[in-house]
């Protein structure tokens, strides 16, 4: 009972043993081949810093870097009966999920949350890619609903980041039907004069972008993303030819008209917390580092470890 | 007439009846009507007994069957002063969505579906019922014109899917059903579906987001083909059998899941071997339909579509 046994031994111990070791320490970019050291890709929001190329990041990630600190509230999204069609495949759907639920820690394709950015109270939703290709199923529509019911409460524009290979086939006909019921909830948005800004991120295709994903106030796409109804391999086969260059990438589309602008990642905070305030008529924001809000209850979340979040007695609400 | 590959023993016997009776008018004197007779009753037996079991693949060929009678034989059937209307005011006409104004029961209303075509030309014309950006665009316009006049709405649903073109991708089709089916959402006076072929995914959900779906019996509706299912998820196209079980995607199991409303009855062996039953059963459907909504406010009509998807996915079907 010294101090060296109190003190010192479980000092050097943490040192050597509890330390987190990434599995992966380098990520090699798929577009230029450069080796990226996972900090500096996160710090980068996983944009390749020499190619610019824009790589899949997580809804929890993303929103850990939009909002003011970090900082945000997880929405609470009612719970869809489980395996409707009783769906097998080569797989059972529900070992499906769970494989999915293992390997992201995450419980279903979309987060929904809410916070402020720049000082300016949002709800946002992503869709997770990593998590069965992001497809929309009973729950992502009930995570949309809840969304756009959350914003309309709080009288806060809706931010919706896109990710999907289109329409969960393991809940059948009822995934179709996340179409019109995501419709209904671009609808009430609508009703409540609120803006619903739509970020189309890789890939964003199907029956996704054929219902809540195109239907945003403002339409924005990260750079390169592919956004589609028809993939291109089904069009290929269709009309047996060789699509052109760029074809349903971002830029295309903003060539075609079909979206307003193609912002990098990097640039993309900044702008969504310019383009809700101007349609909501408030003065613009002050910019800087700006200190975290004080969190409205104690259900408040911080995704960052303490120490990488500003003190929040620094904050003057 | 098509026989389809399970209905090949059908095909045999029929076309036995067919042969003595053809032989039976060359040669005035030979009586074969008995045995014709016993061979039709066999046939009808048979017939009964394939389509009162059919797999949900079968469904499938039946939904697309060729003869089976098309949104035009509907319209011409059911509507007086068809009206059709055309274009987008924007890029074309779609020749895979047609739709005007009509009578129905000699009430005015608009009426939207997808049209495949009865031959080659035709069926290339209309690009087999699979509608472009510019199909949807006309019918946002024809759900529009609805809504300001107050005319009900009737639509037939009966296609493979939008279709997959650069052309259709560079003109927003994804937008374009977006919007039709948001349209859908909107408007103040009844919306009234039937699907009386295939329908397929987004291209079907942009003309039966209604107040009342109804499905012809041996119709589909699916988030996929089972052929296109099969391929992803068991990465072997000619899987499309236990895809199409596994999808769910007929008439009665979407009445069990509460997506649509009613199951109309097909004659036996299929709309396509009695399409006047057919047309007139869907019509007496169309008729019910628009008879509930008859009385709601715009409000109502609104409020209750709207309602009738958020509640959709509440159940499943039983193990």
């Amino acid at each position: 009972m010294n101090w060296i046994s109190n003190y010192v031994r479980p000092k050097i111990n943490s040192l050597f043993s509890r330390r987190e070791v990434p599995e992966n320490l380098w990520t090699k970019c798929p577009e230029c081949g450069t080796m990226l050291f996972h900090r500096e890709l996160a710090d980068n929001l996983n944009v390749c810093s020499s190619c610019d190329h824009h790589m899949a990041i997580t809804p929890r990630a993303r929103f850990t870097a939009l909002f003011d600190g970090g900082i945000f509230t997880e929405a609470k999204v009612p719970e869809p009966i489980a395996d409707p069609l009783h769906f097998r495949d080569q797989k059972r759907y529900p070992e499906r999920m769970r494989a999915a639920q293992r390997q992201t820690g995450e419980k279903e394709a979309m987060l929904v949350a809410e916070g402020e950015i720049g000082r300016t109270r949002i709800v946002a939703a992503g869709q997770d890619f990593s998590f069965m290709a992001g497809s929309m199923g009973l729950y992502v529509g009930n995570a949309i609903i809840a969304a756009a019911e959350t914003a309309v409460k709080r009288k806060c524009p809706l931010v919706l980041f896109s990710a999907a290979g289109g329409a969960r086939m393991q809940e059948g006909i009822l995934s179709l039907m996340q179409m019109p019921r995501s419709t209904v909830a671009v609808q009430m948005l609508k009703e409540a004069g609120l803006p619903y800004i739509v970020v189309l991120t890789h890939p964003t295709t199907g029956g996704v972008t054929a219902s809540y994903a195109m239907l945003g106030d403002v339409q924005i796409a990260e750079p390169n993303a592919l956004i589609c109804f028809a993939g291109p391999r089904v069009i290929e086969q269709t009309i047996r030819e060789k699509l052109p260059e760029g074809f349903q990438r971002a830029e295309y589309l903003l060539d075609h008209g079909m979206i307003d602008r193609v912002t990098h990642r990097g640039h993309l905070r900044e702008e969504l917390i310019s383009i809700v305030r101007l349609l909501t008529g408030q003065p613009p924001a002050v910019k800087g580092d700006l200190p975290p809000p004080q969190p409205a209850d104690g259900a408040a979340k911080t995704d960052v470890p303490p120490a990488a979040a500003p003190e929040t007695g620094a904050a003057k609400t | 007439m098509h026989y389809l590959e399970f209905e090949k023993p059908l095909a045999e016997i029929e076309g036995k009846a067919e042969e003595l009776r053809a032989l039976a008018r060359s040669n005035s004197e030979m009586d074969v009507e008995k045995e014709a007779a016993a061979l039709d009753r066999k046939a009808d037996g048979l017939l009964k007994d394939l389509y009162k079991g059919l797999t949900p693949w079968q469904k499938c060929l039946v939904a697309r069957h060729p003869d089976r009678p098309h949104c035009s034989d509907y319209i011409n059937a059911l509507f007086t002063e068809y009206t059709p209307l055309a274009g987008d005011r924007n890029f074309a006409d779609d020749h895979a969505v047609m739709g005007g104004l009509a009578r129905f029961n000699d009430a005015p209303v608009v009426v939207i579906g997808h049209e495949k075509g009865n031959d080659t030309k035709s069926r290339i014309e209309r690009n087999f019922g699979m509608a472009r950006p510019e199909g949807y665009r006309k019918a946002i316009r024809l759900l529009d014109l609805a809504h300001r006049f107050r005319l009900p709405v009737v639509t037939l649903v009966d296609t493979p899917g939008a279709y997959p073109g650069k052309g259709a991708e560079e003109r927003g089709q994804s937008e374009a059903i977006a919007r039709a089916t948001l349209k859908c959402l909107e408007i103040g006076v009844p919306l009234v579906s039937v699907v009386i072929g295939e329908g397929g995914s987004g291209g079907a959900v942009a003309f039966a987001t209604a107040n009342r779906i109804a499905m012809l019996e041996h119709s589909i509706y699916s988030v996929i083909s089972p052929e296109g299912c099969a391929s992803i998820l068991w990465k072997d196209a000619n899987k499309m059998q236990e895809a199409a079980e596994a999808l769910r995607l007929t008439a009665q199991d979407l009445q069990q899941l509460g997506v649509i409303d009613r199951v109309v009855k097909e004659p036996l062996g299929g709309a396509q071997r009695k399409p006047k039953d057919a047309i007139e059963a869907v019509g007496t459907a169309i008729g019910a339909m628009l008879k509930e909504l008859g009385s709601k406010k715009p409000e109502a009509l609104i409020r209750d579509r709207r309602q009738k998807f958020l509640d959709m996915g509440a159940k499943g079907l039983a193990a």
